[in-house]
């Protein structure tokens, strides 16, 4: 049985857990104070073997990501922090930024140490202003401490962080997008190559992590390679932040290593909502592909859940019961992409709101058996969109076709949704 | 041994079977254009950044990769306008590949669903690359179901383009095309996903609400030259390009909406006329008239761009003051008379003055130039000749005679655009040089080059070329091309450019005495390339021609022919030549004053752009006038008699742009009106030199320069020494600086009223410490000299030099050198009522 | 440009410390229509101006960026932004109802404001809260785990004029301009307020701590002792 490991997740609850003397008291700045005094290409190669891989999505490693900047040539170079959490079901980086702060300052200090940047950047989204007063707080606190700023940690390493706030749009999680952002530009997927990694911020040298990744590396220069690579499975090493929503009794932040099954997760959080049954769940927030009860037993990690067939993403893993109509959620989600769709490419831009259309007059009972040729084609058209908003806008709704076909099939054919909506609610049926 | 593959820097590919060798870094799109195969696409366009974001031109694409190099195929197409050719790379498009065929009609499919289906009353049906494509990869019908996008149309985004946002595709070329080219980005992508629109900040269109005080703009605070005639932000001088590039019939021009199909359209070749680039277009005549004119492709010159002055202003030719017969003066009054009565009259009144003078004007053909300068040495036996119909001086005659006469395809486009720095002074890169401004650019944006500038502020135009500025003075630009050593950073930069760096230099220059000649000497100091850009589109054929006192054709000194140079002009010219040389365009209208020139020769010159137009208007009212002129202009009330001539259009010719390159054009449509140079050799006939009927023929001509050899004595460079740096005059005073916007009150853009609408308010400009020590606090100063006065709308100008004031030429109410007779020097400076300021 | 001089000076103020954040001015745009939003309640035509005046951008550049992004208001803004999460989960969790009931009982459409300036009602997209499922953001503060009656109820509160906390930020929640401030990066000192974490951010780590679990601890000789392992007391 797999068993909870919190790291980034333990000092949530303590009271002031925000604050820096609370976080120096719990040992807080010893692993950036250690890493001062290390190489900064062995603290790459330490990451490196750590096998620590990227929490925001994509799971590419960490260390090999930074390990691609070119040489120094005298310039800046940028790190670049990734905080703009909207994949829908992804809910972990806001309470980490909100509950502990300096643990993703500890870790921008140790990176930028690293890479050799002394201007780094957290691009928070825009809309959780509680979560940016923390931000601001943290740095105003570190730099008064001299924890940031000429002489960080009272060496001669000069390190400055700005908090960004965005303001509102979800393709700036997208790091190209998130750089153009940041530039002061629309959210707009940048061409590749030039990767980041030669010309991001300002067309210089920049790594871009989320929050979670180099929020995990105090406790790898800590803990060290085996230590981290003690945790998880054969390559997908450590631990991360499983978010549970949905029709669980207990949704919530559950850090495990990766292997976790969905199976011991569900039961973790008391299991499903009493009286019901699981439906489908999606592993990896609403761009990946759904899942039903055949993979509760999968050992979650990333490439387990690509050889199923889908993306373990963020580990937004979000649970729907048997009260659900899959049409209404997919649609909903295609309403998000339509919405979210920064407009730069054809396929997205029309495609998903192509599919929003038919979607929601499918649910509203207007579909016509035609529909269902465009539900099963449009969305290879989508395929060849420019970035990968559109690649994924498509997935939940491919899935569901594969295991819930006959329920679109059923709204046409009744000209009606026939599930009962109130029966969803957490409130469960207190609505009028 | 293995074999040799890298002998050659070429890459080899396959595009649909066809295999062509490009240069490393071609796009797949590109390859395929020399291979012969025709990618859809919209976003697409070659001389912007690739963008990837239309997604129309998806091919196949597979490369050898692992150490066998064996050949791997993407798992799905690609885009080929943004997916750089490798080695061995083979690509299938639309027409060889099951898959790419597939990806092209669905990114079709989702292209057309919101497009409307008005073609029949499009302005871009039948020559719209949307609808070729569709034809060619779309699908037989439509399953879209949903609601198309509705706007209210027509949105104009300037006086002078209109955009119809429900044919918009957004390919975003319009957008791209303002970014990268002019960097004037007047017009964005507005709001997001499927609601996306092109525009500018139109709060109406946007959906922002106007706040209370919205509406009342208060002077002071607009920065300056933002904004247009009509209170609009200013957007460009090269809006016009959009409205070509745009994929589908989403942009149009205001003048040319609803006017014609393309297919009843019949297109010529041209070249534009307003500036001295001789720009490539293509000219649209619907049954005669001139519809629209385009940017025709020309690499060397133009590549495929046009300033609105040489898109939009072609109403001139056809102005209803047009002249369509001589006109003479008969007690007083101008009358219509019959070409033998007119020419009769002129060849009298010539053959009877004292003296006669010539002014042919700045806008000639090589072809006009060339009969102009032996009408004026063969017929009426002076060398009272002078094309410059501006600020002049003998220093210029001299550089123009000894640098530029006969000096053949000398700087050109491609030697401003290598990268290499580029040092300007009396010269305005945007508007005064048009496409020379967007060539800047190019050698900026994609070869890094460093443009500095000799002048007292950084002009809107400088700054979207990232220029430096070396401050000075108006009348101190001498001063500063002499301080131009390797001690200083342009100097420095010309030097390390091992000659490639350029210096260029505008007609203005020649108002400050030396400046021409401390150009010569920091471009020999420095190892630079020394480029004269005039204006006009006819200096560089008058050059050529001899249209400048001293200097005959072909950079010939005039009394100093050698026998082969005497023997191939002999048969235009005579033998008998003028001995010494005569007067410049100044020199003889004070000698018209002075009466010892009886009679004036004219070529659609304006009094008011003569150095001191009161004298010429003087000289134009006491002098036996005939007047050469395509329209009734501002000659005509003095002249005696006026006879008609061609517009381009009308005439074949050849036109010499600032590089010397010869721009041959042909007639565009029949007509009986003649050249220049055809009225001219009815005139020398009536004057009684017969054998010069063919005077004016581009066959003559092209006989004629194609015989000439190298001169065999040349005028000698100009040494004149350097005017040291102005001081700036005290309280009340300030510097003169002025100089033509690209769109003002030039009359040959008096035809077009959408184009007018879109030009600059005309402002003045001060620097915070002469407004401040003028109590010039805001609204508007009077700018005067002993002569006269104008009244302008103040701005600041922070980067301007202290003791400076600057105006537009030529603008609204700012005529400056009719009104103050002067064009630099000090004027009195005092704060004036801007309220009564158009 | 019509902003009175008094409010264009600390506009020009606060706009110079915005912008002195960024290696390049143009990184300060955001912040800078936050900022607009915090004097103006949405962006303002003027802001607009103001903002293309200091970065040396044109308005259309402008615009251009200000439209991309949800935040930023063309319509006056209410003085509480009432934001229901309907994206897919909390929409079936029970956003949908809440933002129904809002609805009616505001009598506005989605992106409305009511008629006394107070509220503008909108459906958000998911907004990083799903284990508190179904959300509100009323000013971008979390509102977790409503329910169609607390929604009115808050609704009621507000009009009244009571004091409002959010379920996790401040004591009190700030109007819709305030709240802008802070995200032009204007701390208004309120960042010690509220919990460290809600109820259901902690569950994992209360649930190890009930069975004991945990993450094998640092090896030996480590730099320092691992994090958490003193003064262990939860709120």
């Amino acid at each position: 049985m797999t068993t909870l490991t919190p790291v980034l997740t333990k000092r949530w609850g303590k009271a002031n857990s925000w604050r820096l003397a609370e976080y120096q008291a719990d040992g807080g700045y010893q692993a950036a104070r250690k890493a001062l005094t290390m190489e900064p290409q062995a603290i790459v190669d330490l990451v490196k073997a750590a096998g620590l891989r990227g929490r925001g999505g994509a799971g590419f490693p960490a260390g090999t990501k930074w390990s691609f900047l070119p040489k120094p040539d005298g310039g800046p170079r940028y790190l670049v922090v990734n905080a703009d959490e909207s994949e829908p079901g992804t809910c972990k980086d806001m309470p980490m930024l909100m509950a502990d702060p300096h643990m993703l300052l500890e870790g921008m200090i140790i990176t930028s140490w690293a890479i050799g940047c002394h201007h780094a950047f957290i691009y928070l989204r825009g809309e959780v202003v509680h979560v940016y007063r923390r931000l601001l707080r943290a740095i105003e606190e570190a730099r008064a401490a001299g924890i940031l700023g000429d002489h960080v940690l009272g060496t001669d390493y000069q390190l400055e962080i700005t908090a960004h706030a965005g303001g509102g749009a979800y393709i700036c999680g997208e790091e190209t997008a998130l750089l153009d952002s940041l530039e002061g530009k629309r959210g707009q997927p940048r061409l590749k190559p030039p990767f980041p990694a030669a010309e991001g911020l300002y067309a210089r040298p920049t790594v871009i992590n989320n929050v979670e990744t180099i929020s995990q590396v105090p406790p790898i220069i800590l803990g060290g390679a085996d230590w981290f690579g003690s945790m998880g499975t054969e390559k997908s090493h450590g631990f991360g932040i499983f978010s549970l929503s949905g029709h669980v009794q207990r949704p919530g932040q559950y850090e495990a290593p990766f292997g976790v099954t969905m199976r011991e997760l569900i039961d973790m959080a008391g299991g499903i909502r009493e009286g019901h049954k699981l439906k489908f769940w999606m592993p990896g927030g609403a761009s990946t592909s759904m899942f039903t009860e055949e993979q509760l037993d999968l050992n979650l990690d990333y490439d387990n859940v690509i050889q199923a067939g889908s993306m373990l993403g963020t580990r937004a893993l979000q649970v729907f019961d048997d009260t659900v109509c899959v049409v209404r959620v997919v649609s909903r989600w295609m309403e998000f992409y339509a919405h979210e769709s920064c407009g730069k490419c054809t396929p997205c831009r029309e495609g998903t709101a192509w599919l929003r259309d038919t979607l929601c007059r499918i649910e509203a009972g207007g579909g016509t058996p035609a529909d269902m040729d465009v539900l099963g084609d449009i969305p290879a058209s989508i395929g060849g969109c420019f970035c990968p908003l559109g690649a994924g806008a498509p997935l939940a709704l491919n899935s569901s076709l594969k295991y819930f076909r006959d329920e679109y099939e059923e709204h046409i054919r009744l000209g009606r949704c026939p599930f009962d909506r109130a029966a969803t609610t957490a409130f469960n049926g207190e609505v009028a | 041994m293995p074999e040799v593959t890298a002998k050659t820097d070429l890459v080899t590919v396959t595009i649909d079977d066809v295999a062509v060798q490009v240069k490393p870094g071609t796009l797949i799109i590109r390859a395929a254009e020399q291979a012969g195969v025709y990618i859809p696409r919209f976003c697409d366009h070659p001389l912007l950044d690739p963008v990837g974001a239309c997604r129309q031109c998806l091919v196949d694409v597979a490369s050898p990769a692992g150490p066998e190099h064996k050949l791997r195929a993407f798992p799905k197409p690609q885009p080929a306008c943004t997916m750089v050719v490798t080695d061995g790379m083979v690509v299938h498009t639309g027409a060889t590949s099951e898959a790419a065929r597939k990806a092209q009609t669905a990114t079709m499919e989702l292209i057309l669903g919101s497009h409307p289906l008005d073609c029949p009353i499009c302005d871009k049906g039948g020559e719209c690359p949307l609808q070729n494509q569709a034809m060619m990869v779309g699908r037989d019908d439509s399953r879209f179901s949903g609601t198309k996008r509705h706007y209210p149309k027509p949105l104009p985004l300037t006086a002078n383009i209109l955009l119809d946002r429900e044919r918009c595709v957004l390919c975003q070329r319009c957008t791209r095309f303002a970014a990268q080219i002019p960097a004037d980005p007047f017009i964005g992508l507005q709001g997001r996903g499927a609601k996306e629109q092109i525009g500018r900040f139109d709060p109406a269109a946007l959906g922002f609400e106007l706040t209370a005080q919205q509406g009342t703009v208060q002077e002071d605070e607009v920065a300056w030259g933002e904004r247009t005639v009509e209170g609009q932000p200013f957007a460009s001088y090269f809006s016009g390009n959009i409205v070509q590039i745009c994929p589908v019939g989403a942009l149009t021009s205001a003048d040319y909406r609803f006017r014609s199909r393309p297919f009843d359209l019949v297109s010529l070749p041209g070249v534009a006329e307003h500036d001295s680039s001789g720009s490539a277009i293509r000219v649209d005549l619907r049954r005669g008239r001139v519809l629209r004119r385009l940017a025709a492709h020309d690499d060397a010159v133009n590549q495929e761009w046009l300033s609105d002055k040489d898109r939009f202003a072609f109403g001139w030719q056809t102005a209803p003051d047009r002249l369509t017969a001589p006109l003479i003066r008969d007690g007083g009054e101008l009358r219509e008379a019959s070409w033998p009565e007119a020419i009769a009259a002129a060849a009298a009144g010539l053959a009877q003055a004292a003296g006669v003078g010539v002014l042919p004007g700045g806008r000639l053909t090589l072809e006009d130039a060339l009969a102009y300068s032996v009408f004026a040495r063969r017929v009426l036996h002076t060398d009272d000749v002078d094309y410059r119909s501006r600020p002049h001086s003998a220093e210029e005659t001299a550089f123009l005679a000894s640098q530029v006469a006969g000096s053949g395809l000398g700087v050109t486009f491609e030697a401003l655009t290598s990268g290499a720095p580029v040092v300007m002074a009396g010269f305005e890169p945007e508007d005064e040089g048009g496409i020379v401004f967007l060539r800047l650019r190019e050698a900026v944006r994609k070869r890094g080059a460093k443009v500095f500038s000799i002048a007292p502020f950084a002009s809107v135009g400088v700054q979207r070329l990232g220029g430096e500025l070396i401050p000075a003075l108006p009348g101190g630009e001498a001063a500063a091309l002499t301080a131009l050593t390797e001690a200083s950073p342009a100097g420095a930069a010309l030097k390390a450019a091992d000659g490639r760096g350029v210096i260029v230099v505008g007609e203005r220059l020649a108002l400050v005495p030396g400046g021409l000649t401390a150009a010569l000497a920091a471009a020999a100091r420095l190892g630079a390339k020394l480029a004269w850009i005039p204006r006009r589109a006819g200096e560089r054929a008058a050059i050529e021609a001899g249209l400048l006192p001293g200097l005959l054709p072909g950079g010939r000194r005039l009394g100093a022919l050698s026998g082969p140079d005497a023997a191939a002009l002999a048969p235009l010219f005579g033998t008998d030549l003028p001995a010494a040389p005569g007067r410049d365009a100044s020199g003889i209208v004070q000698a018209v004053i002075d009466g010892q020139i009886g009679a004036l020769v004219v070529g659609g010159v304006d009094p008011d752009d003569m150095p001191a137009p009161a004298e010429a208007r003087i000289a134009l009212d006491r002098a036996f006038v005939v007047s050469l002129d395509v329209r009734r202009g501002p000659v005509a009330q003095y002249a005696d008699v006026v006879l008609p001539v061609a517009p381009p259009l009308e005439k074949a010719g050849t036109f010499i742009n600032w590089e010397g390159r010869l721009r041959p054009f042909g007639q565009g449509i029949a007509t009986t009106a003649l050249a220049d140079g055809r009225v001219l050799a009815r005139l020398a006939q009536a004057l009684g030199v017969s054998d010069l009927a063919e005077l004016g023929k581009p066959g003559l001509t092209h006989d004629f320069f194609g015989a000439l050899g190298a001169p065999a004595a040349r005028v000698a460079a100009p040494a004149v020494p350097a005017a040291p740096a102005p001081v700036p005059p005290g309280h009340g005073q300030a510097l003169l600086a002025t100089w033509r916007l690209l769109l003002d009150a030039g009359s040959c853009q008096d035809q077009a009223p959408h184009l007018a609408a879109t030009q600059k308010l005309p402002v003045a400009l001060v620097s915070p410490g002469t407004a401040q020590a003028n109590g010039l606090t805001k609204g508007g100063v009077e700018i005067s000299t002993g002569r006269g006065a104008i009244v302008l709308p103040l701005r600041i100008a922070p980067d301007m030099l202290d003791g400076v004031v600057w105006a537009p030429a030529n603008s609204g109410a700012s005529r400056v050198l009719p009104a103050l007779g002067a064009c630099g020097g000090a004027v009195t400076l005092k704060p004036a009522d801007t309220k009564e300021v158009g | 440009m019509s902003y009175d001089t008094g409010t264009r000076q600390s506009l020009e103020r606060d706009a110079a410390q915005v912008v002195a954040r960024y290696p390049k001015p143009r990184s300060a745009i955001l912040p800078l229509l936050h900022l607009v939003q915090s004097v103006d309640g949405f962006v303002s035509p003027d802001g607009i101006e103001f903002v293309a005046d200091t970065l040396g951008m044109t308005t259309s550049e402008v615009s251009a960026v200000a439209t991309f992004y949800t935040q930023f208001k063309r319509q006056p803004n209410g003085t509480y932004n009432l934001g229901v999460c309907t994206t897919a989960l909390c929409a079936i969790m029970g956003g949908d109802a809440i933002y129904e009931r809002l609805r009616e009982y505001l009598g506005i459409e989605d992106g409305q404001t009511t008629g006394d300036g107070m509220f503008t009602l909108e459906r958000i997209e998911c907004n990083a809260a799903c284990d508190y499922a179904p959300v509100m953001m009323a000013n971008w503060e979390f509102f977790d785990n409503q329910t169609p009656e607390s929604a009115v109820a808050l609704v009621d509160a507000l009009r009244a004029g009571k004091p409002v906390a959010p379920t996790r930020g401040p004591d009190k929640l700030p109007t819709f301009k305030e709240n802008e401030r802070v995200l032009a990066g204007f701390p208004d000192g309120k960042a010690d307020q509220g919990a460290s974490a809600g109820e259901s951010s902690v569950r994992g780590a209360e649930l190890a701590d009930e069975k004991g679990w945990a993450a094998p601890p640092y090896p030996a000789g480590g730099a320092a002792a691992p994090k958490g392992t003193k003064g262990e007391e939860r709120k």
